[in-house]
């Protein structure tokens, strides 16, 4: 069988100096420990974080707005508006995005995954990573990964309360959600909008998935 | 694919003298190089995450019968499947039998170099079931009948007229007089055709960068977003990845995501990193409704416990080639098989033997400038070298060349005779030099005279030199430092 094939090779070819046992109990212990190596400094207070993470977020070519969420409707609008687009919206149906189905200011929500017809869609990230300005989205019943690939404008809540300094951070909060060795079906981490550098190394925004990447920071 | 690397010479000269590919690798030179350095630059960890990073790999590669059967567990956990591949004819072959089983049509992929390692396109075009390349470099290279000619920027040697051309002529469908001038109505109209693609494909096989053993994920790491469409569009996902892309647990991976997008393309982050864990869920809207894992060994396996044992711990971020000189003048393809570059010049020898690639690693100065930006730390000039030891040791290098370097040993190791020896050759070289300083005229080296003169020595060897307490200008210490 090529597995026991494979496995027996390689211990053959592995320094025979370790017993089994030792390694089985190095394995055991690194797996259960987690231990996290070099961690890159970050600012020392929450404000200059968020602060930083903006930073990021712009640096990754995405757009970023401070809102309260009570006003999430109105600058989806605005900001559909500004590109010229319809008043149309693509979202699953996780509960903090309820707010804009109560209040939807005109909005035309539709639901569930994409057809690939949509031009914008909106979720909601679970943690924002300061270090990079990174989103982590987690799939669900309620999260269709789809659209954070196919509409072309994808626009992201995040809560300030939900920013965190590494990507470290992200897996205590899987582990804390979904337990130990668990982990949502899809983890998505998400750094500005598609590109491409394919083309004489010239970058263009928007291969194959959105073209524009927008952030709503709620302070709530 | 076809291997051309014993004729690495023939292949070298022809790249020298095609000018769209030596226009094209102008871009290499000027672009991965600068971005790289000044990400590295911005990040004062970038040092201690490299050796945190070499330091996993090396644990993970003392246990990896350990961690793959973890992996594996853990997959199964998850109602994925594990398929053990020993060779590439086996990889080919569960990729078919899954293919067939679901009456797959046409089958859609994200860039991997394993699935090119494997010949896969080939192998499924002559199953009928044509495989569709997604990766914009990728999908260019495929409509010309073409493979990557770097692992991180497959059409790195082309330029944008050729481009364009080649949509002209493949993309019929379309209005010939359409506007195709700007880069950005390439990019339109290559997505604007792979959408279509994407919805209709029935499996999509793409790569992994990463395996974590703890949670049994498979991990995609783009910019397009091209993979993340391949795999959760199509209803079977099939990853192909080879054992030793495995690291413990996800803080492990943390450290090797800050040090890939850098090396690589000088992102800070690169825009997607994606974990995939199983099939859909209960609930899930969308997903693959099939999961697979196919673990490649193909001779891996036999570097363990060898003197290449460190090339395992490769991440194929590419900043080996966009730093090597001779990548600069010859490009990829002049390598003659999937991997090119430094990284190339270890990996080819291994997979196709040392007979067919013995060019490739002597096709090196030792500038040491690969294992100087390697984030991995691979001493790949020392691997070259074992390489043109087991050239020599297995009588594969010309007799000339052997009888030279025989010579040279055996001079060698009588350091009198070797004084004298060098001391006459430098008065000589000296002599031919005259007022000019140098000559275009070398016994036994015409080859290299032809196209360049030679300096010659002024004021004595090398030992000469140290003994009367020479020592190098301050500026040359500081360049070696450099990284």
């Amino acid at each position: 069988m090529t597995k026991s094939f494979i496995l027996e090779k390689l211990k053959a070819q592995i320094n025979p100096s370790l017993s089994d046992e030792t390694r089985r109990m190095a394995v055991a212990d690194r797996l259960s420990k987690h231990a996290t190596g070099v961690l890159p400094a970050m600012p020392a207070t929450r404000i200059k974080r968020v602060n930083k993470f903006i930073e990021k977020v712009i640096a990754s070519q995405a757009t970023i707005e401070q809102i309260s969420r009570r006003n999430a409707s109105q600058a989806i609008s605005e900001y559909l508006r500004s590109h010229n687009l319809p008043g149309e919206i693509r979202m699953g149906k996780d509960e903090r995005l309820k707010i804009i189905r109560d209040d939807a200011k005109g909005l035309l929500i539709k639901d569930g995954r994409s057809d690939g017809q949509d031009l914008a869609s909106f979720s909601h990230a679970e943690a924002g990573v300061v270090e990079t300005g990174t989103l982590a989205l987690f799939s669900g019943p309620d999260n269709p990964t789809t659209l954070n690939f196919l509409p072309e404008n994808h626009i992201v809540m995040i809560s300030e309360n939900d920013i965190v300094p590494h990507y470290e951070d992200v897996w205590k909060v899987v582990r804390s959600r979904y337990g130990e060795g668990q982990m949502p079906r899809t983890l998505n981490f998400i750094t500005g909008p598609s590109r491409s550098a394919d083309i004489e190394q010239t970058l263009l925004l928007g291969a194959h998935g959105p073209i524009r990447l927008h952030v709503l920071l709620t302070r709530d | 694919m076809q291997i051309t690397s014993p004729t690495f010479k023939a292949n070298s000269s022809g790249a020298l003298k095609d000018p769209q590919l030596q226009k094209a690798l102008k871009h290499v030179k000027s672009n991965f190089i600068e971005k790289r350095a000044s990400a590295v630059e911005a990040l004062p960890e970038f040092d201690a995450l490299r050796d945190s990073a070499v330091s996993i790999k090396n644990h993970v590669l003392e246990n990896l019968d350990i961690y793959l059967e973890t992996f594996e567990k853990n997959v199964t956990k998850n109602g994925g499947h594990v398929h053990w591949a020993a060779t590439a004819s086996d990889a080919r072959g569960q990729i078919l039998d899954i293919c067939r089983r679901v009456g797959a049509k046409s089958v859609t992929k994200g860039k991997s170099m394993i699935s090119e390692e494997i010949g896969l396109n080939e192998f499924l075009e002559a199953s009928s079931i044509p495989p569709i390349e997604t990766d914009l470099g990728e999908y260019i290279i495929q409509l010309r009948g073409e493979h990557p000619s770097h692992i991180i920027a497959p059409a790195v040697h082309l330029n944008m007229d050729q481009v364009r051309e080649e949509f002209q002529k493949k993309h019929t469908h379309l209005p010939a007089d359409r506007e195709l001038s700007e880069p950005e109505s390439l990019l339109k109209e290559a997505r604007g055709i792979l959408r279509d693609k994407f919805q209709q494909a029935d499996v999509g096989i793409t790569g992994a960068n990463f395996l974590i053993a703890e949670t049994g994920s498979t991990i995609i790491v783009t910019n397009e977003g091209n993979g993340d469409l391949t795999q959760s569009l199509p209803k079977v996902h099939i990853v192909i990845a080879s054992i030793e892309k495995i690291v413990p647990t996800l803080e492990d991976m943390s450290q090797f995501v800050r040090i890939l997008a850098r090396s690589a393309t000088g992102q800070e982050m690169s825009v997607y990193t994606t974990l995939s864990t199983g099939p859909k869920r209960k609930g899930d809207p969308d997903g693959p409704e099939e999961f697979h894992v196919i673990l490649l060994d193909n001779g891996r396996s036999g570097m363990i416990g060898t003197e290449f044992q460190d090339m395992l711990r490769c991440i194929r971020c590419g900043a080996c080639m966009n730093h090597c000189p001779v990548y600069h003048a010859v490009g990829g393809h002049a390598y003659g098989w999937v991997y090119p570059g430094p990284m190339g010049s270890v990996l080819t020898p291994q997979f196709i033997g040392v007979d067919q690639a013995g060019h490739l690693p002597n096709a090196s100065t030792f500038c040491g400038r690969c294992e100087a930006v390697c984030p991995m730390k691979i001493p790949l000039p020392r691997m070259m070298r074992h390489w043109r030891e087991q050239e020599f040791e297995k009588h594969l290098s010309p007799p000339s060349h052997r009888r030279n370097l025989s010579l040279w040993a055996w001079l060698a190791k009588r350091p009198k005779l070797y004084r004298i020896s060098t001391a006459l050759v430098a008065r000589g070289l000296w002599l031919l030099g005259g007022f000019k300083r140098r000559t275009s005229f070398l016994p036994f080296a015409g080859a290299w005279t032809k196209h360049r003169d030679m300096p010659t020595p002024q004021g004595g060897t090398f030992v000469v030199q140290w003994n009367l307490g020479k020592r190098p200008p301050r500026s040359i210490e500081t360049w070696r430092r450099v990284k």
